[in-house]
């Protein structure tokens, strides 16, 4: 670890252009920037974010909401045709019966990837910047995971037993079949999804406390019972915030595990089986990696429009934005990766129908869907090495477009230009689908757009509390001398005490190890720090 | 057994009957804290819009046992789920597919995963609410219309009147000493200012005194 430095006052740099600045006047790098730009209180960042649930529903949110209401009516016409008439109404016919369902599947849980990602990895990493993006990223995930759902539910047919694929016993006396990677794929989808919603919930208790509060204050009587019931009795006791916390941290450690897992377990699906061009050992970290790129890219796009909307300019900032796109470019990069040492084990392996496989990727009749991947995943995120483009907002949202086109072509290159051309050359097939594949498709963005929109006006898009205890201000050293983050010597374990007697500074005592300095009036700062 | 199991409500209601008393920032309340702990205050407790780094310490609360809890829930998750695709597959319903083991611990490691991940999942959650009581729909707190800002910008401290130390005259005294700003006696009839001696104020002129607007000393990052 770095030598214990305060950094503490943000005051500007020398040339005046307002940028954060160290106190010697040199440039902040971005790991040290304000995570809240504009100056603002706590208070300012209550109402900032609250103001938007309590104010009058705005008319371009209710014209907003009739399009994706539209959207969703598809989605209920396409699901009503198809499960009136059965899968034949898609394109799928022999040798390919895993068309778009398969592709929409994977695409919609891959985006799902990024809220948990944010929520969990980021949290145990320590990374800050998390608290600005994390509520919506995890309202995304959830919606995107019931938009995924659709695909296998419907998929199977006779939707109404879908139970069989659950142990529930059942009139013929029968199990699921517990060796099959779509069973898996069962327990880890609604797992994941329930995992979410519980983390979802759990972060958002003390912000509908405040909610509720704010209602009380202002005598909107019904919505403050109606977010007192759903806050369950939070105050933000410091004895409920000790096992709060504890419990998010958990929920932290649990989610990280487990959304690696999920799309490991859903290339399972494709690596278990056979086919040439599936059957790959890489599947599970390059659908992950997949679906961390697919998932930003998509808390990106939702992003950039909502700050701009919502006036979270200070919340949300250029730095955000610039953080997620190194994420963008890295796993961008690890994709493209993996789909050239694809092509390599295909050559290296000398099996003749895995050459065949990849060969026909690239230059069968698929081609024009295999570079339409390769350009929007491996080629166009390079445009941000540049430190310019990641900061610009234009261009952060073309890519952020072009990358959930590239990974949506990127199963759907997996998926079919394994299957058109299997073993046996007078069954090979050109697949197109249908209009009622795509309908359903575009359905379940209505389906999307339209919870996302629902979250947008009744829930807090930002989470309050979290944002909070990241200012500068919620240190209680601040106040004193020296807030640079750090606990004075007292507070620290004894390990980390250490580095106050390697400082040879005088840290205060606390010889009883009763949490208070022996002398709580003297000063506990560290002298060597101010 | 009964009576016990009252008893225990009613302390649990009764807990946050007793004097609150409002402070200006985090660093204040620590600071707070710190001293009503060394004058031998034991139940207070601190309420804020967002958790505070080393007011655990601060307040002598040890480390939270819920992820024993959680220890627990993994255990069992873990253990169901192979215990369900043992009786499911191997005994219940056993089909011979290709000669296959009937059952294998490879192919149960990912449901076993899943299952241990969510019964995890449910005991921190449930664990969490167990454990602080939650949900409680009814608290004398909300008796005052200060303490609606302990969600937003406002920091308090909270002694019970079931804290050993608790009486009412010394009490407000030893708050205001600490650094409180204003201090209101809340029960369940509802909350009044009080003044250092702890008794409510008498008349309008002292009432409106303890009533001075309270400005925030931790208005922006900027200080």
């Amino acid at each position: 670890m770095a030598t214990v430095t305060s950094k503490t006052a943000y005051g500007r740099s020398a040339s005046g252009d307002g940028a954060p600045a160290y106190p010697d006047g040199s440039p902040m790098t971005l790991e040290d920037e304000p995570l809240v730009r504009g100056n603002l209180s706590f208070h300012d960042v209550t109402e900032l974010v609250s103001y938007h649930t309590e104010k009058k529903t705005p008319v371009g949110w209710l014209l907003a909401f009739g399009a994706a209401v539209t959207g969703l009516g598809i989605m209920g016409l396409a699901i009503a045709y198809l499960v009136w008439n059965g899968p034949g109404v898609w394109g799928l016919t022999n040798p390919v019966f895993w068309g778009w369902a398969i592709v929409n599947f994977v695409f919609w849980v891959g985006i799902g990837h990024a809220g948990t990602l944010i929520s969990a990895v980021l949290f145990l990493f320590r990374q800050k910047w998390r608290t600005s993006i994390n509520r919506a990223a995890e309202a995304m995930t959830l919606f995107a995971v019931a938009c995924a759902l659709v695909f296998p539910t419907f998929h199977v047919g006779r939707v109404w037993v879908i139970y069989y694929t659950l142990p529930i016993p059942n009139q013929m006396a029968m199990w699921p079949q517990f060796k099959s990677p779509l069973l898996w794929d069962v327990f880890a989808v609604s797992i994941y999804g329930t995992v979410s919603l519980l983390f979802w919930y759990v972060g958002l208790i003390p912000d509908l406390g405040t909610l509720r509060d704010r209602a009380a204050r202002m005598g909107r009587t019904l919505r403050a019972r109606i977010l007192g019931f759903l806050a369950l009795g939070w105050t933000g006791s410091n004895r409920h915030w000790r096992h709060y916390e504890r419990a998010y941290l958990i929920l932290a450690g649990l989610a990280t595990p487990l959304v690696l897992s999920v799309h490991s377990v859903v290339s399972f699906d494709f690596a278990v089986s056979n086919v040439p061009g599936w059957h790959t050992t890489i599947f599970p970290p390059y659908f992950v990696a997949g679906a961390i790129f697919s998932g930003f890219a998509m808390v990106m796009t939702l992003m950039i429009v909502a700050r701009k909307v919502f006036d979270l300019e200070n919340l949300i900032t250029l730095d955000h934005i610039e953080k997620m796109n190194i994420i963008i470019l890295v796993t961008g990069t690890v994709v493209g990766f993996a789909y050239i040492t694809e092509f390599f084990i295909a050559w290296y392996s000398g099996v003749t129908f895995e050459q065949y496989a990849f060969k026909n990727r690239a230059l069968g009749p698929y081609w024009w869907a295999y570079w339409t991947m390769m350009s929007c995943n491996l080629i166009f995120p390079q445009l941000f090495w540049k430190k310019s483009f990641r900061r610009n907002l234009k261009i952060a949202f073309f890519i952020s477009i072009t990358t959930n086109i590239g990974m949506w072509f990127e199963r759907f290159v997996i998926t079919v230009t394994s299957l058109h051309r299997d073993f046996l050359p007078s069954s090979w097939d050109y697949y197109s689908p249908t209009i009622w594949d795509a309908l359903l498709f575009l359905g379940t963005f209505g389906l999307f757009f339209t919870l996302f929109l629902l979250f947008l006006r009744f829930v807090p898009m930002v989470a309050i509390a979290e944002v909070k205890g990241v200012m500068p201000q919620a240190d209680p050293h601040f106040y004193h001398h020296s807030g640079d983050g750090h606990g004075a010597a007292h507070e620290l374990p004894e390990y980390q005490q250490d580095a106050y007697a390697q400082g040879g500074s005088t840290a205060p005592t606390d010889l009883d190890h009763d949490g208070i300095p022996d002398q709580p009036d003297s000063d506990d700062s560290d002298p060597s720090r101010t | 057994m009964l009576r016990a199991i009252r008893q225990r409500l009613e302390d649990r209601a009764n807990q946050h009957v007793g004097l609150l008393a409002e402070f200006s920032d985090p660093g204040a309340l620590v600071h707070g804290v710190e001293e009503l702990r060394e004058k031998g205050y034991s139940q207070l407790d601190t309420f804020s819009p967002f958790p505070i780094h080393g007011m655990d310490r601060a307040m002598g609360l040890p480390t939270s046992k819920l992820g024993f809890m959680v220890f627990g829930g993994a255990v069992t998750g873990g253990a169901l789920a192979a215990l369900m695709q043992w009786w499911m597959s191997a005994v219940d319903y056993a089909i011979n597919i290709s000669n296959k083991p009937l059952f294998a611990w490879e192919s149960s490691i990912p449901i076993i995963f899943e299952l241990t991940i969510l019964f995890s999942a449910l005991t921190a959650v449930g664990g969490m609410l167990a454990l602080n009581g939650l949900p409680k729909p009814y608290n004398p707190l909300f008796h005052s219309d200060r303490f609606g800002r302990a969600t937003d910008d406002a920091f308090f401290v909270h002694v019970s009147v079931r804290d050993g130390a608790f009486s009412r005259e010394t009490t407000a005294a030893d708050l205001r000493a600490a650094g409180a700003m204003a201090i209101e006696y809340i029960d369940h009839d509802g909350a009044a200012l009080v003044g250092d001696d702890g008794q409510p104020e008498r008349t309008p002129a002292e009432g409106a005194a303890l009533q001075a607007p309270i400005v925030p000393q931790h208005t922006t990052g900027d200080i």
